[in-house]
C-alpha cells in the first residue's frame, strides 16, 4: 500500500513537470516562437557540453541545501521562509572566515564550512526561539530576519576592512578556503568552477533522510509536525523541537551559502535584492514532495530549466518564460487532483477518494 | 521641527499604502479559510498591468482624465486572473494552499517580465508614465501653497481609497450578511454548508477580492509612488503585507495599524538617512530597523495570534 501511494505521487509529480513545459510551450508559441526550437536549446545549453552539464550541476549545488532546509522545516511542520536569510548568513561567514583566518587548507575548509553551518543554524534558531518563547508565527518573523541579514550582510561588506576597493564585495576568499576540484578543470575548463558542493549537498540529504526517518529526534520532530497537540499529550517538548527544527534548516541553507562562497564566488557581495536561492529552495522542495531525495532530483531539473534555459534568448524569447514554467509545475504539483479528474473525465469512473 | 514631523507622517502613508491592500486582500482569503502566500505574485502582475496598461492606453487615446483609473481597474484585474488559478487549485482541487500560492508567486513576475519583455523590450521594465497620467492627488489644488499640511495629505488617490477600504472592509465582514458568511466558511465549513451557505462559492469570491486589492497595490507603487514598473519594485513588499495580516489577528483594522507600524518605521529609516538630518549611520542599519522594530513589537506586546479555525484546509463536501 506505503509503494502505491509513493508510485503515485511520484507519478503526478511527473506529470506536473510535462505540464509545467506544456504551459511554457503554449507561452512560447503564442509569443510567435517554436516551442521544439526554444526547448531543444535549452536541452542543448544542458548536455550539449561536459562543460554545460557541469554547471548545471554547480546550478543545482545550493538549491539541493536550500530545498533541504525548506524541506526539513515542512517535515517538522514549520513553513521556513526564512532559508533566503540564512543562506546570506552562511555566505558572509565564509566570505570572513575564508579571508581572515590564515591556516593549511586541510583545517580551513572545514573550520570555514563548520563555523559558517553553525552561525547560519543559530540565525535558524532566532526564528525558532521568537516561534517558542513569544508565540511569533515563523513566517513573520523568517521575513523579517531575511531583511535583516542582508542589511547586516550588506553592512559588514562595507566596512573597510571587509571590502575590496573598487567593488561592492567583501576580498576573495584565500586559495586554502577553497573547495575546487581541480583536476576536473582539465575536462571543463577553468572557468567552470567545479566543487566539493554536490558531494557535500547528497551527504546533507542522506543524513536528512537519516535524521528524519531512522532517530528519535527525527520521529519526534515529525510527531509535532504530524499533530503538535497529540505529540505534546505523548510527552514530546515542543518547544525545544520548534528551536531544535529550525536550527537544522538554518545550518542547511547556511551550508549552502558556503558552498557558494567556497566553491564558486570566492566572495560576498552587496545585495541590492534578495538572489533567491532560498525562495527556489521552497518551489525545489514542494516539486520534491519535501523528501530528501526527492529534493535532489528536483534541484537538478531546476539547475537545468534555469541554466539550459537561459539559452532560450538566443531566439530572442525573454528568459522569465523559465519563472512561468516553474510557477506551472508547482501549480500542478499543487493542484494535482486535476489529473485524477482527467482520467475520471476519461474513464467515467468514481473519484478517488484516498489522498495522497 | 514641524517640517520634520509632517514629512514622517506624509511618509509613513505612502509606504504604508502598498501593504494595506495586499493585507486587505489577505484579510479577505484568509477569513474565508484560504491561506494566501500569493499575495506577493498578485502585487507584481498589478504592478505591471496597471503601469503598462496606462502607458498603452496613453498612447491610443491620448491623455483622458479616465486613463489612470482604467489602469488601475486593469491592474485590480490581474491580480484577479492569478487569483482565480489560486482558487481553481485551492478549492476546486483542494490543493494545498501554500504550494499553491508559491506558484502564485513564480507565475506573477514571470508573467509580467515575460510581457514587459515582450512589449517594450528589455528586461522587463515599463516606460514610465508621465506625471499627469499617474494617479490623481485629490487635494492638490486646495494644498497648494500650504507646505506642511501639503506634506502630510498630499497624497495620491490611492492612500485615501486603502484607509476608506479598511473601514468598508471591517463593515462588509462584521455587519453584513456577506461577510458573517465568509467568517463562518472559515471558522467551520461544514456548520456553514449545513445551514445552505455554498462554501466554495463564498471561498471563491473571497480569493478574488483578494487578488483584486492585491492588485490596486501593486498599482499603487507603479502608478503612484513611483511611474513605471521594474522588477525590483514590489520585491518582498508582498511578504511584508502578509506578515502585516498574521501581524493584526487577521483583521481589517489590525492590519491597518501592522502596516502604519511599518510605514512609520520605514518613514524613520529615510528620515534618519537623509542628509538633512546628518547622521552618520550607514543606511545598511537604518534600513534595518523596520524589520527590527516589527520584530520587537511582536515578542513584546503582541503575542500568539492564530488565525480563522479552518485557514488553510480544502473543504469537501460530505467529508466527515
Amino acid at each position: 500500500m506505503k509503494q502505491k501511494i509513493i508510485n503515485e505521487t511520484f507519478l503526478f509529480t511527473i506529470l506536473a513537470i510535462v505540464m509545467g513545459l506544456l504551459v511554457g510551450a503554449v507561452v512560447i508559441f503564442i509569443s510567435g516562437y517554436n516551442p521544439i526550437e526554444a526547448y531543444g536549446l535549452m536541452i542543448k545549453g544542458i548536455f550539449s557540453k561536459p562543460k554545460y552539464i557541469a554547471r548545471t550541476i554547480i546550478r543545482a549545488t545550493p538549491l539541493i541545501l536550500t530545498g533541504l532546509s525548506v524541506a526539513f522545516a515542512f517535515r517538522t511542520g514549520l513553513f521556513n521562509i526564512g532559508a533566503e536569510g540564512q543562506f546570506i548568513i552562511g555566505a558572509l561567514t565564509a566570505a570572513l572566515l575564508g579571508y581572515f583566518i590564515q591556516l593549511p587548507m586541510i583545517l580551513h575548509v572545514p573550520i570555514v564550512f563548520l563555523g559558517s553551518v553553525f552561525i547560519a543554524s543559530l540565525w535558524g534558531a532566532m526564528a525558532g526561539y521568537m516561534k517558542a518563547k513569544f508565540g511569533v508565527h515563523e513566517v513573520i518573523a523568517t521575513i523579517m530576519l531575511n531583511w535583516i541579514a542582508l542589511y547586516t550582510s550588506n553592512y559588514i561588506i562595507s566596512l573597510e576592512k571587509v571590502k575590496m576597493p573598487g567593488s561592492e564585495s567583501s576580498y576573495d576568499i584565500q586559495e586554502t578556503a577553497r573547495m575546487s576540484i581541480d583536476w576536473f578543470k582539465g575536462i571543463v575548463g577553468a572557468s567552470t568552477k567545479v566543487n566539493f558542493g554536490m558531494v557535500i549537498a547528497v551527504l546533507a540529504s542522506i543524513l536528512i533522510y537519516y535524521i528524519l526517518f531512522k532517530t528519535t529526534l527525527g520521529y519526534e520532530l515529525r510527531a509535532v509536525g504530524y499533530n503538535k497537540d497529540a505529540a505534546e499529550y505523548g510527552g514530546i517538548h515542543i518547544k525545544r523541537n520548534i528551536i531544535v527544527s529550525m536550527s537544522i534548516a538554518g545550518a542547511l541553507a547556511g551550508a549552502a551559502g558556503a558552498v557558494h562562497v567556497m566553491g564558486v564566488s570566492y566572495r560576498a557581495s552587496t545585495l541590492a535584492a534578495m538572489e533567491g536561492y532560498g525562495f527556489n529552495g521552497i518551489a525545489v522542495s514542494l516539486i520534491g514532495n519535501n523528501s530528501p531525495f526527492g529534493v535532489v532530483l528536483s534541484s537538478f531539473l531546476f539547475g537545468g530549466i534555469t541554466y539550459g534555459g537561459a539559452n532560450m534568448q538566443l531566439l530572442g524569447i525573454p528568459t522569465e518564460v523559465i519563472n512561468i514554467v516553474i510557477g506551472s509545475i508547482v501549480f500542478f504539483v499543487a493542484a494535482y487532483r486535476i489529473f485524477q479528474w482527467i482520467t475520471i473525465f476519461f474513464n467515467h469512473e468514481k473519484p478517488q477518494k484516498e489522498d495522497r | 521641527m514641524l517640517k520634520d514631523i509632517a514629512f514622517i507622517f506624509g511618509t509613513t502613508f505612502m509606504y504604508a499604502t502598498p501593504l494595506l491592500y495586499g493585507a486587505l486582500g489577505g484579510v479577505f482569503s484568509e477569513n474565508s479559510g484560504v491561506v494566501n502566500i500569493g499575495i506577493e505574485g498578485m502585487m507584481t502582475i498589478g504592478a505591471f498591468s496597471g503601469a503598462a496598461s496606462t502607458f498603452i492606453l496613453l498612447e491610443l487615446y491620448g491623455n483622458a482624465l479616465w486613463v489612470p483609473w482604467a489602469g488601475f481597474l486593469i491592474a485590480g484585474l490581474a491580480g484577479c486572473f492569478l487569483a482565480l488559478l489560486h482558487a481553481i487549485a485551492c478549492i476546486t482541487f483542494r490543493a494545498d494552499q501554500v504550494v499553491s500560492g508559491i506558484a502564485i508567486n513564480f507565475l506573477g513576475p514571470g508573467l509580467a517580465m515575460f510581457l514587459g519583455g515582450r512589449i517594450f523590450g528589455g528586461s522587463g521594465t515599463t516606460p514610465t508614465i508621465p506625471l499627469e497620467a499617474k494617479l490623481i492627488r485629490p487635494f492638490d489644488t486646495i494644498l497648494k501653497g500650504k507646505p506642511l499640511l501639503g506634506m502630510m495629505l498630499n497624497q495620491y488617490i490611492s492612500v485615501y481609497i486603502v484607509f476608506s477600504l479598511v473601514g468598508i472592509s471591517w463593515y462588509i465582514l462584521y455587519k453584513t450578511k456577506f461577510g458573517i458568511r465568509l467568517r463562518a466558511v472559515g471558522e467551520h465549513p461544514k456548520a456553514a454548508d449545513t445551514l445552505g451557505i455554498n462554501v466554495y462559492q463564498m471561498r471563491y469570491i473571497a480569493v478574488l477580492i483578494s487578488g483584486f486589492l492585491s492588485g490596486l497595490g501593486g498599482a499603487s507603487l507603479s502608478m503612484a509612488i513611483i511611474a513605471n514598473f521594474r522588477p525590483t519594485l514590489v520585491s518582498g513588499q508582498g511578504f511584508i503585507a502578509l506578515a502585516a495580516m498574521i501581524f493584526g489577528k487577521w483583521k481589517p483594522q489590525g492590519a491597518m495599524w501592522a502596516c502604519l507600524l511599518f510605514g512609520v518605521t520605514t518613514a524613520l529609516q529615510i528620515y534618519l538617512g537623509s542628509p538633512a538630518v546628518g547622521l552618520k549611520i550607514s543606511t545598511h542599519l537604518l534600513s534595518m530597523i523596520p524589520y527590527i522594530i516589527t520584530l520587537i513589537v511582536l515578542m513584546g506586546f503582541v503575542g500568539k495570534s492564530s488565525g480563522p479555525a479552518a485557514n488553510g484546509i480544502p473543504y469537501e463536501k460530505g467529508k466527515r
